[in-house]
């Protein structure tokens, strides 16, 4: 025993590498793993209008570490870019804005390799994607040229590549995420206390006779021993003998839980110096929150089923190997295979850990089963049997993004714009009722008045455009209005959006550092949950007011 | 109304974006208290302060520049460690073990021309309430709750209701990982940190029989080596937990525990979360909170649009775990909060059969007290008081006394210090369990 330990012990100051200390705070949210995908990300930014909100989600992957990001912006420096954007300085000013950002923001992390354009090697944004290796997401800020715009969805659809519209303007901001397909995700990192997953009412034999061996005896059990049990152990015990005196049912309705957690707390005993048992308090407590039938999540339903309406996927990537799989098992066994994480109780040492070891033992029994099936399938033999165990563990939790979008994407543009249209119906009906229901108000209106200026003052191809547009290339409250009735009729009659479109006019374009750098943030986020598959990307469109302090994500 | 006229800042040209519309009133604009002409020169004559130049700090710091605010003070005694860089972006390798507030004013002035940024490199309990009172308007982001609360136990303290001067708004941020939060208070009027605690409770600590006599998980052992182990030992005159070397001897102790209990999962990197009490951090959730708080600032020194705070919502909750989502909303002044109100806090679950010392000990893990070294007054008895020592001396035998041989009774008002919030009585109201 001594030799294991003293091999296991590590040599003397064996601590973190200097890049794991560099992102320590940040490997703890997204582990190895996810560092590994930002560092092999390629970025392009196509930076347009005012330019701050590009430069700021930029910084906030540079810092970070994605690999390399290419930055394609027109404009050359003005004055007025000085007052918002901290990326460049009085020794920029009439150079080119995408080179001057690369300079200061690549600064921030030696890691990181960056290239503004356009440069000698790509004059054209249109040169730039055909010359580049794969993108490995796009962001572009408004207003944009609709031409430039057309080229990026090109090449969205052809390479599968995520593309990220931004737009912020004086105290608004909305972003939108449009994905290749349907985005799946395993590494959704739900709450600690939603993963509790104990299996009560449909033990296994092992978990069984365990629970039976420590309590046969439990009434001469002296105190330590009984102040010990762990409340698994305490809670199969009480369910064993309610079974017995209920014809082989388990408690199911509320009263019913009730009456089995009284009799649980009254099992404990109060003629102990401590006048109770902690252990008997925890069982109790778990009554009502782990004594649930096994069933189907809605996010992993909807995993189930979309193989169902989309048979000749042709990504078949072990993603959707393995939720065959499962899809299998769940069938077979009516149950998920066991994520088998035990939570902390109190328990003697030993006792926890041969628990603990129940648990893990059963999750790599459903694990390998799982893994069989796959490898049966065709193509299943590539599957990592690591990603079939991330899959087990998460099964829960797993999520489907972008569900219906991907297929038939020819139409995407028309059904687009029918769904703004039904959005709005939806949204507008809400707000009617919204001062009953204490409901917030829809945020709609702000992305009507911000999407009527998306284009506003890009119509001039000249590629030196000074980037403070004059007021003449900006619109006014009219204006945006009626191009919100040519997208939505009706809608510009609603007074929120009259206010949202003078709003917008308000900043003629121009941006508030602190909205941009808010959007920039939040915009960082949501390339790193899409680059690193992990938490759960926005689906597909955020809009921020600056004014009211608040979100709203809507399916646009 | 958006062709109302522009009124330039001193420098047009560079402040055209943001000019247009702190100048200009828009829709939700208030007319009785914005006027469009007077804002950029208001704005350049205030001065304001910044708490910490850490992560939401060199956020704050760039975003004020960029507002229009010129004269700009930083406080913050730490040094930069190679695991701010990350987020931390005004500074770079070179500059580990410098002072981040100097670091961060030095490069923010010389990167916005004609912003001045006054840096202190210390303690916020260094200064008094004359130096607080310069300011126009105080910006925190802080990782520590005790300095929330000294500061703002300072600027409640500072109100003189005949002083107009003397209402220093507050605006307070903080994150984690993907979630963060930001709040405007102003002093006495509306609900203030101290009202807000519970929203923050302290992360119930494993019982020390636990970690002595029965660890089961990876962060046990940890404990038990941090808190057992090391006192047994003492391998180093000090635990320096920035100190590499004190920190493997830790994890060293923690993982031959775990061995000896089977328990898996002790690595280095765990040890130091657990002892350090590290809370994962990325630039971007700093970004988001910070921008936050300076929006509400610029909309509260120029009135250009209505700003969080009064009179109905004042707190932004931000989550970025599960797509985004903010819940904004009012949260309310209570009246027995111990700083800003009037009536004493009920103290709930106290036991009768307490002794005093249980009741002093008490006060660290509730979510309404949260005081590590409290002093504990009744009825103008000193029942016990942590210093001087002579006072400490005299007043300890009570501490094995239980409340109802000190004459304590249910419902009974005590009055509690701690030297971390020395302008403070909290008062608080003993309840009886049943």
């Amino acid at each position: 025993m001594t030799e294991i330990i003293m091999s296991q012990t590590p040599p003397i100051l064996h601590g973190p590498s200097e890049k794991e200390r560099k992102y320590d705070r940040q490997l703890r949210l997204w582990a190895a793993s996810g560092q590994a995908a930002l560092e092999s990300a390629n970025i392009l930014l196509v930076n347009s209008g005012a330019g701050t909100v590009g430069a700021e989600t930029l910084k906030n992957l540079v810092l970070p570490g994605i690999g390399r990001f290419a930055i394609y912006d027109e404009t050359r420096v003005s004055e007025a870019d000085l007052g918002v954007n901290f990326f460049l300085d009085d020794s920029c000013l009439g150079q080119s804005r995408s080179q001057s950002l690369t300079k200061l923001i690549v600064e921030l992390n030696p890691d990181v390799q960056g290239t503004g354009y356009p440069n000698e090697d790509a004059k054209t944004l249109e040169s730039l994607l055909a010359g580049s290796p794969v993108f490995t997401a796009i962001m572009y800020t408004h207003p944009i040229r609709p031409d430039q715009l057309s080229q990026l969805e090109a090449y969205g659809q052809q390479h599968r590549t995520p593309l990220v519209a931004i737009h912020s303007a004086g105290f608004y901001s909305s972003f939108q995420i449009n994905l290749p397909g349907a985005f799946p995700i395993v590494d959704t990192h739900p709450d600690e206390t939603a993963t509790t997953d104990l299996r009560l009412l449909t033990p296994w034999p092992e978990l069984v006779a365990f629970a039976e061996e420590l309590t046969k005896n439990i009434d001469s059990l002296d105190n330590f021993e009984h102040g010990h049990l762990p409340y698994v152990v305490i809670l199969l015990h009480y369910l064993q003998q309610w079974k017995a005196a209920h014809d082989g049912k388990y408690p199911a309705t509320y009263k019913e839980k009730t009456e089995l957690r009284k009799v649980v707390q009254s099992a404990a005993r109060t003629n102990n110096p401590e006048g109770g048992e902690e252990n008997f308090d925890e069982a109790a407590a778990a009554v009502l929150k782990t004594l649930v039938p096994p069933s189907l999540p809605s996010g992993l339903k909807e995993v189930f089923e979309h193989e169902q309406t989309d048979p000749v996927s042709l990504h078949r990537s072990g993603f959707w190997l393995i939720a065959d799989a499962v899809k299998q098992f769940y069938e077979r066994h009516q149950c998920l295979p066991l994520p088998g994480k035990l939570p902390d109780m109190k328990a003697q040492s030993k006792v926890y850990i041969q628990l603990q070891g129940i648990y893990k033992a059963k999750a790599r029994r459903d694990a390998a089963e799982i893994l069989q099936i796959v490898q049966t399938a065709p193509g299943g033999e590539h599957v990592d049997p690591a990603e079939v165990d991330l899959f087990c563990k998460n099964a829960a939790f797993v999520k489907l993004i972008n569900a219906s979008g991907g297929a038939g994407s020819s139409d995407a543009r028309i059904s687009r714009a029918d769904r703004l249209k039904s959005a709005a119906a939806l949204e507008f009906a809400n707000d009617e009722t919204a001062a009953l229901t204490l409901a917030p108000l829809s945020l709609l209106p702000i992305y009507l008045a911000l999407q009527a200026t998306a284009h506003v003052g890009t119509t001039s191809t000249s590629t030196s455009n000074d980037s403070s547009s004059s007021s003449s290339s900006s619109s006014s409250a009219d204006e945006i209005l009626a191009t919100i009735a040519e997208q939505v009729p009706g809608a510009e009659k609603h007074e929120r959006v009259v206010q949202a479109a003078h709003e917008v006019a308000r900043a003629a374009g121009g941006e508030l550092h602190n909205v941009a750098a808010l959007t920039g943030g939040m915009v960082a986020q949501e390339m790193i949950k899409i680059v690193t598959k992990q938490y759960i990307p926005v689906d597909n469109t955020c809009v921020y007011d600056g004014i009211g302090g608040r979100c709203q994500v809507l399916r646009l | 109304m958006a062709s109302a006229e522009v009124y330039p800042a001193s420098e047009p040209a560079r402040w055209t974006y943001l000019d247009r519309v702190r100048t200009r009133p828009g829709p939700f604009t208030n007319p009785d208290i914005f006027s469009g002409e007077a804002v950029a020169a208001a704005m350049e004559a205030m001065k304001i302060l910044v708490i910490g130049a850490g992560g939401l700090g060199c956020e704050l710091l760039k975003n004020l520049a960029l507002s229009g605010f010129k004269d700009i003070h930083v406080i913050d005694m730490d040094t930069i460690d190679i695991s701010n860089l990350n987020r931390q972006f005004l500074f770079r390798e070179a500059d580990v073990g410098k002072s981040k507030a100097e670091v961060a004013a030095r490069f923010v002035e010389k990167r916005v021309k004609g912003v001045k940024i006054t840096p202190h490199n210390c303690k916020i309990q260094d200064f008094d309430e004359d130096f607080y009172m310069q300011f126009q308007l105080v910006i925190c982001g802080l990782d520590s709750i005790e300095a929330r609360r000294w500061i703002n136990a300072t600027l409640i303290n500072m109100v003189d209701e005949d002083v107009e001067d003397s209402y220093k708004p507050l605006i307070d941020g903080g994150t984690e990982g993907f979630k963060g939060q930001a709040r405007v208070i102003f002093p006495t009027v509306t609900s203030c940190i101290e009202c807000q605690l519970d929203m923050h409770a302290p992360r119930a600590a494993v019982p020390l029989c636990t970690l002595a006599s029965i660890p089961r998980q990876p962060e046990h052992c940890v404990e038990w080596a941090h808190i057992i182990a090391w006192d047994q030992e003492k391998p180093f005159p000090q635990l320096d937990k920035d100190d590499p070397e004190h920190i493997t001897w830790l994890f060293q102790k923690a993982l031959l525990r775990a061995n000896e209990f089977n328990i898996p999962g002790v690595t280095y990197s765990l040890t130091q979360g657990v002892v350090k009490n590290i809370i994962p951090a990325i630039a971007a959730t700093n970004s988001v909170i910070a921008a936050a708080c300076c929006n509400e600032a610029l909309k509260i020194a120029s009135n250009c649009a209505p700003f969080l705070g009064l009179p109905d919502d004042n707190y932004m909750m931000y989550s970025g775990n599960d797509s985004i989502y903010t819940y904004t909303f009012r949260h309310d002044k209570k009246d027995d909060c111990p700083v800003c109100g009037q009536l004493a806090r009920d103290l709930p679950g106290v036991d009768r059969a307490w002794t005093l010392r249980d009741l002093v000990d008490s006060f660290a893990a509730l979510p309404e007290a949260q005081l590590k070294k409290p002093s504990v007054r009744a009825e103008g008895k000193t029942l016990y008081m942590q210093s001087p020592a002579s006072l400490e001396a005299q007043t300890r035998p009570n501490l094995d006394k239980t409340l109802v041989e000190l004459g304590l009774e249910d419902g009974q008002e005590i009055g509690v210090t701690d030297p971390a919030f020395a302008t403070v009585i909290f008062k608080f109201r003993l309840k009886f369990k049943q």
